[in-house]
């Protein structure tokens, strides 16, 4: 702890630590702990706060718990978003290992500006870009009829649509940290496993995947997490009987007006995010340092 | 000053005088940088003080201090334009533009780079970063100027000619230098007087004539130039010679500070004392020489000692013109060496 | 790295098989599989392009449609009516504008921050600074709904209500995270005896930070200021909580979806679009002749 003063002496290294305490404290860990505060606490009206019925109750986890649908939509969210989560996986996992290891300079230049793309734009127009898609007279139904591969255009708007437009909107957060990790595997390996004669399959199952496996962590880690997370996609591509679990904390917190059952909801979210990101890191062997950096 | 455990740097006392170019030399990890970064006020003795002019540097913060180090690495500020790296120390102290940049000029003159201030430091080359490194350091003229291993980097042919440089810079400036080095070579060539150091310990301060001919430890005498080594036992002290019982035979030498009967000890003769056709001085060996290493000017022999169980190996230093007599591979020999050539120092 | 690939191809070429009985077991199906996967690694890029670059041609061509609401079936005939209505449109122009204002704010808090948290981070050792590392990464590992929410319940104890000085806060506290990584990635590659040379060249700790290691940050800091920038106007999860009465871009498009959509938004995905292009099409043009001269050096 002294290193910073000595680094930078008492006043800027007093200002430095005081300004990483301001945002840890001030604007992390104490307002977590203010939302599962309120999120332990009974919705009174305000005469009644800090009355006798203002105790630690869990009351309002209870109510997620024992709900007909919160309980059903909190995990279909968690399942759609491991679902997500697979499918940016499988998709850009070859693209990945094509950038690193086969294309050639140019091909990489132009492919990293193809990506950048739509993720310098922002998450809300790249939804809408799908809610166009799969607008029910939209060109995917047509394309569809059109080849004759569909009689009837299909309502894509509901848990399909969201889980595509998803997989669209956070390719970008799989594909990076994995072709980050291929591009230091020295090609060599790749050769001497194929010189040993073996197949393309065992390449990338004993000496690339082992490789990506850090790469690999930290994608699903922030694809599920954002996927979880996201209120864009659903609220857009979603139907009515499509709700993502987001979309329940938000009326609570808006619609209803029962903040302290919405904190309760967002720390259930919370909670099972860190466990996911935490079995995640366990099931890959990776610590955090090296997954996220 | 500690790591971990152990002390890297144990007690000494070192004088350095005003004026002069002084090394520390000494295998790496003996704690010559510790001892650097001690005066420099980069570290902090655990006990003990730095003298600096008279005046105790306790507590003096090295941006205080008369001192400018220049590191191994050199450390230019890699974004600030040659001029600007040099009068950097100026800048610290407040000194305007114009001022500096007519400091930097001269400064660029003095190490034979003028016009080269506009240019980035990745421009350069090696010796001329090198160069540009000492101005900076020579910029806010210090009374020391510390360096630290600076030309470890350079290949070999510019380092043998940054060493002739630097010798001259310092005579020129009249900065008195405190230069570090594992390289004895480079230590000898440069300085006036040098400190050999080793495992913390100071072992000899000297001229490097003096460590060569008049190595006070066992440790100097194997790290500075080449030295043959013949073990035994003490047995008699007189007048400035000793007399060494091992073996290898019986031989005479200078003895070494400190030596008395009956201690372990070490008889050092230098490859160019040896002398392989004449038998000259009070010493004998019985020799078979091994191979020869050509090297230009001379030759250097390699022999094995003979009539003894151990296989012990002497190296001797044969002129250009010696080589045609010099005895056949294989051929026993008699060589000799005078007990003024030899010096016995204790084990330890 | 291309030279390489060659090299190796051609001297597996030239040379006879060391094992050819491995090689042998390779025939029939592995030639044909070995022919069919480069055909096959083709149709799939392709797929991967399309389905990369349709949504944003879909998005833009929709832009030109005649249709008072954004598709491009049917085609109602083209017109640059919703282009010329964007430049017209107060409304968007008031959305940016408080996107501009929100964004200007987190990156100057979360700049400066995240330095300072860098170095912080950086001068710890061993369990200390594990769980720092975790604690300052946390932000990053949260649904953006969550601490848009902490930060609404926190504040709203001392009176204060969503709008932008709630916003800048809640966006900053996890792009802090973002600016703090990229920060510490710079600093890890500092030669600290550059410090050391300043101040015993004389230099007061102050003027080695702001004369040595503010200008080493200056690139990681460039790239900070951009990723806070992006990600503060992408921003959607977390503003949707602590905006207050303030209507970001986001939430504007967002809120049009609902409220009755017009193609003006296409528009504007449009002019961003072609924005997005040149910015990425000169960021990697740069960074291709960079790696180009590095290569031949």
């Amino acid at each position: 702890m002294t290193e910073i003063f000595d680094r930078f002496g008492k006043p800027l290294g007093g200002i430095f630590l005081g300004l990483a305490l301001l945002w840890l404290a001030g604007m992390v860990l104490v307002p977590g702990v203010f939302m599962i505060n309120a999120s332990l606490r009974p919705h009174l009206p305000p005469p009644l706060r800090g009355g006798e019925l203002d105790v630690y109750v869990l009351d309002n986890f209870a109510y997620l718990i024992n709900h007909v649908n919160h309980g059903r939509i909190f995990f279909k969210t968690v399942w759609s978003s491991a679902l997500v989560t697979l499918a940016t996986l499988l998709l850009c996992y070859p693209i990945a290992f094509w950038l690193a290891k086969v294309a050639r300079r140019w091909q990489v230049a132009v492919m990293l500006v193809l990506l950048l793309i739509p993720y310098l734009m922002n998450e809300v127009l790249r939804g809408l870009a799908w809610y166009i898609i799969l607008a029910f007279s939209g060109p995917l139904n047509a394309i569809l009829i059109g080849l004759g591969l569909m009689d009837e255009p299909v309502r894509w708007y509901g848990d399909g649509g969201v889980v595509a437009g998803m997989a669209y909107a956070y390719l970008l957060f799989m594909l990076f940290p994995i072709y980050n990790a291929i591009s230091t595997l020295d090609r060599a390996q790749i050769d001497a496993a194929r010189d040993l004669g073996a197949s393309a399959w065992r390449i990338h199952r004993r000496v690339v995947l082992p490789h990506a496996k850090v790469g690999i962590a930290t994608g699903c880690v922030f694809v599920f997490m954002m996927a979880a997370g996201s209120y864009v996609a659903p609220a857009l591509l979603g139907a009515p009987g499509s709700r993502w679990f987001t979309q329940i904390v938000y009326e609570w917190f808006f619609e209803i007006g029962n903040w302290n059952r919405g904190a309760a909801y967002g720390v259930a979210l919370m909670a099972m995010c860190l466990a996911v990101v935490l079995g995640l890191l366990a099931l890959f062997r990776v610590n955090l340092a090296s997954a996220v950096k | 000053m500690r790591f971990g455990a152990t002390r890297a740097v144990k007690s000494l006392s070192l004088d350095v005088r005003q004026g002069e170019f002084f090394s520390i030399l000494g295998p790496s990890g003996c704690g010559k940088t510790t001892l650097l970064r001690l005066i420099s006020g980069f570290q902090q003795p655990t006990a003990g003080q730095v003298l600096i002019n008279g005046t105790d540097m306790a507590g003096v913060p090295s941006n205080m201090r008369a001192t400018a180090m220049i590191f191994q690495s050199l450390a230019l500020f890699p974004f600030m334009r040659v001029w600007e790296n040099i009068a950097f120390g100026l800048e610290a102290r407040g000194v305007g533009t114009a001022e500096r940049r007519r400091e930097a000029e001269r400064l660029l003159e003095l190490i034979a780079l003028p016009g080269y201030g506009n240019r980035m430091p990745g421009e350069l080359s090696g010796g001329q970063r090198q160069r540009v490194a000492i101005a900076r350091a020579l910029a806010i003229q210090p009374q020391v100027l510390l360096l630290d291993e600076p030309l470890s980097a350079l290949d070999l042919k510019l380092r043998q000619h940054m060493r002739a440089e630097l010798r001259d810079l310092q005579k020129r400036t009249g900065v008195t230098f405190i230069y570090i080095t594992h390289d004895q070579s480079e230590a000898l060539a440069m300085s006036d007087r040098v400190a050999v150091m080793n495992a913390g310990q100071l072992q000899q301060v000297g001229s490097p004539q003096e460590l060569y001919s008049h190595p006070a430890t066992s440790f100097v005498a194997q790290f500075v130039g080449e030295n043959n080594a013949l073990m035994g036992t003490v047995t008699e002290v007189s007048g400035g010679t000793a007399v060494l019982e091992g073996p290898q035979g019986r031989f005479a030498g200078r003895a070494g500070p400190g030596l008395k009967p009956g201690a372990k000890a070490r008889l050092y003769v230098r490859p160019e004392a040896l002398s392989p056709s004449r038998e000259i001085g009070e010493n004998r060996l019985k020799l078979a020489i091994e191979r020869f290493d050509f090297e230009g000017a001379f030759a250097t022999a390699y022999a094995v000692l003979q009539g003894t169980g151990s296989p012990q190996r002497m190296s001797l230093t044969i002129s250009q013109q010696g080589l045609s007599d010099a005895p056949a591979i294989g051929a026993p020999f008699t060589a000799g060496f005078s007990a003024e050539d030899a010096i016995v120092l204790s084990d330890d | 790295m291309t030279q390489t690939t060659t090299a190796t191809a051609t001297l597996d070429a030239d040379l006879p098989p060391i094992i050819p009985a491995r090689r042998l077991s390779h025939s029939g199906m592995g030639v044909l599989l070995g022919r069919l996967q480069p055909l096959a690694g083709r149709i799939y890029l392709l797929v991967f392009v399309l389905f990369l670059m349709s949504p944003l041609l879909i998005l833009a061509a929709a832009a030109f449609n005649d249709s008072s609401f954004p598709t491009i079936l049917p085609w109602q005939g083209s017109t640059i009516k919703w282009i010329v209505a964007l430049f017209h449109d107060g409304e968007i122009g008031q959305a940016l504008i408080s996107s501009g204002i929100i964004a200007a704010g987190v990156i100057g808090l979360s700049l400066p921050v995240g330095t300072a948290a860098a170095l912080v981070l950086t001068s710890l050792h061993g369990r200390t600074r594990g769980v720092v590392y975790a604690l300052m990464v946390s932000p990053m590992l949260i649904p953006g709904i969550v601490i848009g929410i902490s930060t609404l319940l926190f504040w709203r104890q001392v009176g204060v209500n969503g709008g932008y000085f709630l916003t800048i806060l809640a966006q900053s506290s996890f792009i802090i995270s973002f600016v703090m990584l990229m920060i510490v990635a710079q600093l890890q590659r500092f030669d600290r005896t550059m410090e050391e040379a300043a101040l015993g060249l004389g230099a007061s700790r102050l003027l080695v930070f702001r004369r040595i290691l503010l200008p080493y940050l200056r690139p990681a800091l460039l790239a900070a200021c951009c990723i806070a920038f992006l990600q503060s106007f992408e921003n959607y999860n977390t503003t949707l909580f602590v905006r207050g009465t303030e209507t970001p871009l986001t939430i504007f498009i967002a809120t049009k979806v609902r409220t009755g959509l017009t193609p003006v938004i296409n528009a504007l995905g449009l002019v961003m679009m072609v924005g997005t292009i040149i910015g990425a099409v000169m960021w990697e043009i740069a960074r291709y002749r960079r790696a180009v001269r590095s290569a031949a050096i």
